[in-house]
């Protein structure tokens, strides 16, 4: 029984990080429309810049600066930021093919040079050194797990808010109306590329905030937790859920870290022995039919955006709503 | 220093095959393909099938071609992997993008690329498996150019830059000398105007999918030939095919073949000076100095 809980805690716990970056990225994409390839990227800078600001100080490579904790999260979400602007300053100009392809080169160069600068990122071995933080408090084992997965909700309900009254204020007005007309939004006077700048830049801190929790989860990074495969399980579930649609957000990275563990146990269990080396394929296919199931056959997700009408047609609301 | 930069052209020939397909389909159909260097993939590992097939029922072909590792029966399987790859492609097309396209916006359909990306490369992994495949078992030994400083070259790869350069020029006759080139233009360049004068745009499509799958798969068998197949041809080649199109700027057929060149160059050379490990980074480096520079690329015009 109590393996059954301290499974359903784990699950519970990576899901709910996973979420964290799906609302993230459905700033990004569903109510700004900015395509980020790279979610990896800006996950694993939050992840690495964590684990490096708040461990513990390592003979072999950077880091140990054993930052209080909270500091050191919010260290990884700001290197998360940095990453975005620079990748954004230079492509949110042009057309959007170019921020979909820098940020996939982003993601493969960051793991890249994860993998093979031993004496920052401590190389394909990975970072390690990291305490999690009231350790000494609370000890290891299911209740450390526990408590933590609590901090986790908590967080995630208040992304969740932050991003709801975002969505319902003049600024996620302003989102959606670039991402429906930039010409319109820009004839009266607003700066479509500042705007999209700021979006992008929140939702990959967003994004940097989940890598963070994720690698302090483990006590651990490598270069295996930020491949690409990342970015396409964030987007599944973004999908499947519902762009646009917070709470579709969140559903949706339930339901595919559901289907994932799920399949990837079923494979372990069922398939013959000679299968097995095969798994991830079996995995990726999945994945990859997901996103392009639901593009061809429900393409608005499970929970589908509610298009708001911010100003109703009387007209005595009108004028009081006037911003 | 001299090697990098011959091997840099050698692999910038191949490149610039991919791109030349990427461009089209990205100016035509205003997406950018995650999918494309998966065709590299397909027609790699169909003229591996086809060659098996050959080798067998016609063992006279395996006769090996000049000095080189290619034998008649890959050149033949070669120009089958051509026209497997180029209907690939546009079943891809009818299958998924023109579905997604019909539906949704364009970004929709670099998500959709990214699926279908994963989906073919996962499945060459499960048909062909994981490990990696040869064209030709024998070892064939580079000719020294020079001792001083030391230049190697294979007659493979000789002959893939020369096949390389001669599909270019063909393909720069049809797009400047003929009535389908100047539409093909056209369509690319104002879409709604080319087909006031009488031109289906549904036809370029498709031609635009023919052209790109068929040159793709010559870009494949050539980076077999002179590398190894795997399933991870595409993987590996989608971010410096990526960068070729940006070089060039997006949209230019001429840029894709410069810009193929100097990726596949300047990815090289960095090698003279980076450890081999940072190799995949070079792409993403050589976008990066473009966007600061000239976002546009050298040949792209400003679009919106």
């Amino acid at each position: 029984m109590i393996g059954v809980l301290s499974y359903a805690v784990f699950f519970t716990t990576i899901a709910s990080i996973l979420a964290i970056a799906v609302l993230g990225l459905n700033l990004q994409w569903g109510n700004t429309g900015l395509f980020n390839g790279g979610v990896v990227a800006f996950f694993g800078a939050g992840a690495y810049g964590t684990m490096i600001l708040g461990g513990t100080p390592q003979a072999d490579h950077l880091g140990g600066f054993n930052l209080f904790y909270p500091l050191a999260l919010l260290g990884g979400a700001a290197a998360a930021g940095i990453l975005a602007w620079i990748v954004g300053i230079l492509t949110l100009r042009l057309r959007h093919d170019y921020l979909a392809i820098a940020t996939f080169g982003i993601a493969v160069t960051f793991e890249n040079f994860m993998r093979n600068a031993e004496t920052i990122t401590g190389g394909a071995k990975g970072l390690r050194g990291f305490e999690r933080p009231l350790r000494n408090w609370i000890g290891d084992g299911f209740v450390y797990n526990f408590v933590f997965l609590c901090f986790v909700l908590i967080l995630l309900y208040a992304v969740y808010r932050f991003l709801q009254h975002l969505v319902g204020s003049p600024f996620g007005r302003l989102l959606r109306a670039i991402r429906e007309d930039e010409e319109a939004a820009r004839s009266i006077g607003k700066s479509p590329s500042r705007v999209r700048l700021i979006a992008f830049i929140t939702g990959s801190v967003i994004m940097g905030i989940s890598g963070g929790l994720y690698a302090t989860f483990y006590a651990f990074v490598s270069p295996q937790d930020v491949l690409p495969m990342l970015t396409f399980q964030v987007w599944a579930m973004l999908i499947v859920g519902g762009a646009g649609n917070n709470r579709g957000a969140v559903m949706g990275a339930f339901v595919i870290w559901g289907a994932w563990s799920g399949s990837g146990w079923l494979l372990s269990r069922f398939a013959p022995i000679e299968a097995q080396l095969y798994t991830g394929s079996f995995q990726y296919i999945l994945i990859g039919s997901v996103i392009v199931g639901m593009l061809l056959w429900r393409p608005q997700g499970l929970f589908p955006e509610q298009l708001v009408v911010s100003q109703s047609g009387k007209s005595g609301r009108l004028s009081r709503e006037g911003d | 220093m001299i090697q990098n930069l011959t091997d840099g052209i050698l692999v910038g020939s191949i490149l610039s095959l991919g791109a030349i397909g990427l461009t089209m389909v990205m100016h035509m159909l205003r997406f950018a393909n995650f999918s494309h260097a998966e065709l590299l993939s397909i027609g790699a590992y169909s003229a591996l099938v086809f060659d098996a097939v050959f080798a067998a029922i016609l063992p006279v072909l395996t006769a090996k071609i000049g000095p080189l590792s290619m034998t008649w029966a890959l050149a033949l399987s070669m120009i089958l992997a051509v026209g497997t790859t180029a209907i690939s492609a546009l079943l891809i097309d009818r299958l998924i993008f023109r579905r997604v396209r019909d539906k949704g916006s364009e970004l929709s359909m670099v998500f959709a690329s990214f699926g279908v990306a994963m989906i073919i490369r996962n499945a060459m992994g499960l048909i062909f498996g994981l490990g990696t495949n040869l064209y030709s078992k024998d070892i064939v030994f580079a000719v020294v150019l020079s001792r001083d400083p030391l230049l190697l070259i294979k007659p493979d790869q000789v002959f893939a830059l020369v096949a390389a350069l001669a599909i270019m020029l063909v393909l720069h006759l049809i797009l400047s000398r003929t009535t389908l080139g100047y539409a093909l233009r056209a369509v690319a360049e104002n879409p709604a105007l080319a087909q006031v004068n009488g031109i289906r745009l549904s036809h370029m499509i498709m031609l635009v999918w023919l052209v790109g799958g068929g040159l793709a798969a010559i870009a494949g068998v050539f980076y077999g030939l002179t590398n190894q197949i795997s399933p991870m041809i595409g993987r590996d080649l989608v971010l410096p095919i990526f960068a070729a199109t940006i070089v060039g700027g997006i949209g230019s057929i001429y840029g894709a073949v410069l810009g193929g060149f100097i990726v596949g160059i300047a990815a090289n050379m960095a090698l003279a000076i980076l450890p081999s490990g940072y190799s995949p980074s070079v792409p993403f480096l050589i976008i990066l100095a473009v966007l600061l520079i000239r976002p546009n690329g050298l040949f792209g015009e400003e679009r919106a």
